[in-house]
């Protein structure tokens, strides 16, 4: 499977460290970090089915729902915690955005953008909720409660106090650089509290 | 759910035969965590598959209430296989191709380990109620015996459902550097009320029995229709609401007139069989001293904080729990999950969608399997396991 921002989270992951997957899917992030990066992970997933494809690779998972919160885990008890296109699908990603801020000592989230220069395009010419390749579903079956745009979580970043370490963004195209909230699809950003 | 594998699942362990271990011998005597003293006391076990020259591919299977050492294949003549045959044999979960698989009756049990039927040596009668009481530590403390006997310093894994998952987290705490892994389904760290309850009214069944004779019975009748109603309430508690309606529902047996209280309804006469072929298997009194045994189970025992529990353990941990159990449901093995993480464990939790109550652990073979095989590889692969490889 090619997943460009796999190579990204990556990319700023550094070897031997442990990693908490919230939303971890069928645990090909967590498997690849695994392999590449000598990385000790832990998923976490809803998903039946998505559950024994991860006990299949080999990882360690728990069958259970972000919402609950982690609060069994002592603070900073984890290098990185990433939540992959998973904060925009939690009932209360401000909570589950601290929560992962006191466990892990960094924070690598990625999500799409709303303020999408084709999403605003369709909502601007067309009137219609977007539908883009980062955002490929209709109102009516999303599995996203929330939607941001990279402008939206830099100001919640700001007002909470929090640090945004790294940026990325997709297409990785150097123009995105220049005008991210407007030319990126999706950002991956590593944030820390402090 | 699940895709076939394309392994097919082969044709078992064939034929075996329960063996037989003596320790406590002599002046030697087991002395029991609640203050009794035993001996000499024999262990009936199984084995399946080959033990590895540096007898690292062992894997104990510890058995539930009702269970015994006939974990898999057949004994001679027998139509029906062992316990959990659907999950040990070549290319099932606990793979006997790969592993060498160990399961012995229980500490106080009526399958050929020392129980209340066993006869004490110093009367030469059966020990009746002059059987001390038990714990799920003492069953653990006499399976270790077992393991040194078989010369196995450490076990590949730990594995069992309901009172054998007890058996499985007090390994975990007995001995936390025998065991590389555990697998600890649809148990508990400590039986709560409703399930001490549930134990508490089979006892008082069997114990009202006029039969049973303060547990005196051997050599005359039997406490029969009492054991067989705490059976009864049991098969209740092991299904789910659902899987009975679908099972039975309000289906009536032929053409048995109603009102006169014989078993006209298929759900009772499913109960009385099952009540009676328990009977035939199974001592009264063992069912009374392993249900207090699990009862009196408690990990947490003395406000001990849930991080304390597997402090000392190192096991990777596999926790399987069954959406519809609601005899061991789901939030106890939530909260063995939660205490695998405040000890830092690596720890994989699945939640298996059945319609099947408790029994569960016993029926869903495909998902357990996935699950259970995945998992043993791993820790096989991680610690250098050289496997049997007989497949």
């Amino acid at each position: 499977m090619d997943r460009p921002e796999y190579k990204i989270i990556e990319a700023m992951i550094v070897p031997n460290s442990t990693v908490l997957d919230l939303g971890c899917g069928e645990g090909d992030l967590l498997y690849m970090l695994e392999r590449q990066k000598g990385i000790k992970g832990q998923g976490v997933e809803i998903d039946e089915t998505a559950i024994y494809s991860c006990v299949a690779k080999g990882l360690n998972v728990f069958h259970d729902d972000l919402d609950n919160g982690l609060v069994d885990y002592t603070d900073k008890s984890f290098d990185y915690v990433i939540m992959n296109q998973t904060m925009q699908e939690v009932i209360d990603p401000h909570k589950v955005i601290s929560e992962a801020l006191r466990v892990g000592k960094r924070v690598i989230v990625g999500f799409p953008n709303f303020a999408y220069w084709k999403a605003r395009f369709q909502l601007f010419f067309c009137g219609r909720a977007p539908v883009t390749p980062s955002l490929p579903h209709q109102w009516f079956d999303t599995p996203n409660l929330h939607f941001l745009s990279l402008a939206d979580f830099r100001d919640y970043c700001k007002n909470q106090g929090i640090t945004i370490l790294q940026s990325a963004y997709l297409p990785d195209h150097f123009l995105v650089n220049l005008l991210p909230n407007l030319l990126a699809e999706s950002a991956i950003l590593m944030i820390t509290r402090g | 759910m699940l895709r076939q594998e394309g392994k097919s699942p082969g044709s078992g362990v064939g034929i075996v035969k329960t063996k037989y271990f003596t320790f406590a011998e002599g002046n030697e005597r087991f002395n029991l965590t609640l203050g009794g003293k035993l001996g000499p006391i024999t262990v009936a076990y199984e084995t399946y598959g080959e033990l590895n020259e540096d007898k690292s591919n062992a894997i104990l299977i510890v058995h539930a209430l009702s269970g015994d050492a006939h974990a898999a294949g057949y004994h001679e003549g027998d139509k029906k296989p062992g316990w959990w045959d659907a999950m040990i044999g070549p290319g099932r979960a606990f793979d006997t191709n790969k592993f060498f698989v160990i399961c012995s009756n229980v500490l106080g049990g009526c399958r050929g380990t020392t129980g209340p039927i066993s006869l004490n040596p110093e009367t030469q009668e059966p020990y009746g109620l002059n059987f001390p009481l038990i714990t799920i530590r003492d069953m653990v403390r006499v399976q270790r015996h077992l393991l040194d006997h078989l010369g196995i310093k450490r076990l590949l894994s730990v594995a069992g459902g309901s009172m054998g998952g007890m058996q499985v987290l007090q390994w975990m705490v007995s001995y936390p550097t025998r065991l590389l892994s555990a697998i600890p389904i649809a148990t508990t760290l400590r039986h709560t009320a409703q399930q001490i309850a549930f134990n508490e009214v089979g006892r008082q069944a069997i114990m009202a029995d006029p039969y049973w004779k303060s547990g005196f019975y051997y050599g005359g009748y039997i406490p029969a229709k009492g054991l067989a109603v705490a059976r009864m309430i049991g098969h209740i508690t092991y299904m789910s609401e659902k899987s009975m309606e679908e099972k039975f529902g309000r289906q009536r047996k032929g053409n048995v007139s109603p009102f006169k209280f014989t078993a006209d309804f298929e759900v009772e006469n499913y109960l009385h069989y099952k009540g009676d072929k328990f009977v035939e298997r199974f001592d009264a009194n063992s069912y009374l001293y392993i249900t207090k045994a699990m009862d009196l189970f408690d990990l947490t025992a003395g406000g001990k904080p849930i991080e304390e529990i597997f402090k000392k353990v190192e096991a990777k941990v596999l926790v399987i729990a069954f959406k519809s159990d609601w005899l061991y449901p789901i939030h106890q093995s939530k909260e063995i999950v939660r205490a695998c993480k405040k000890a830092g464990l690596q720890t994989t939790f699945c939640e298996i969608y059945s319609e099947y109550g408790h029994d569960a652990f016993l029926l869903e073979v495909e998902e357990e399997s996935h699950l259970i095989s995945h998992f043993l590889n791993k820790v096989a692969r991680e610690n250098d396991i050289e496997l049997s490889d007989l497949g």
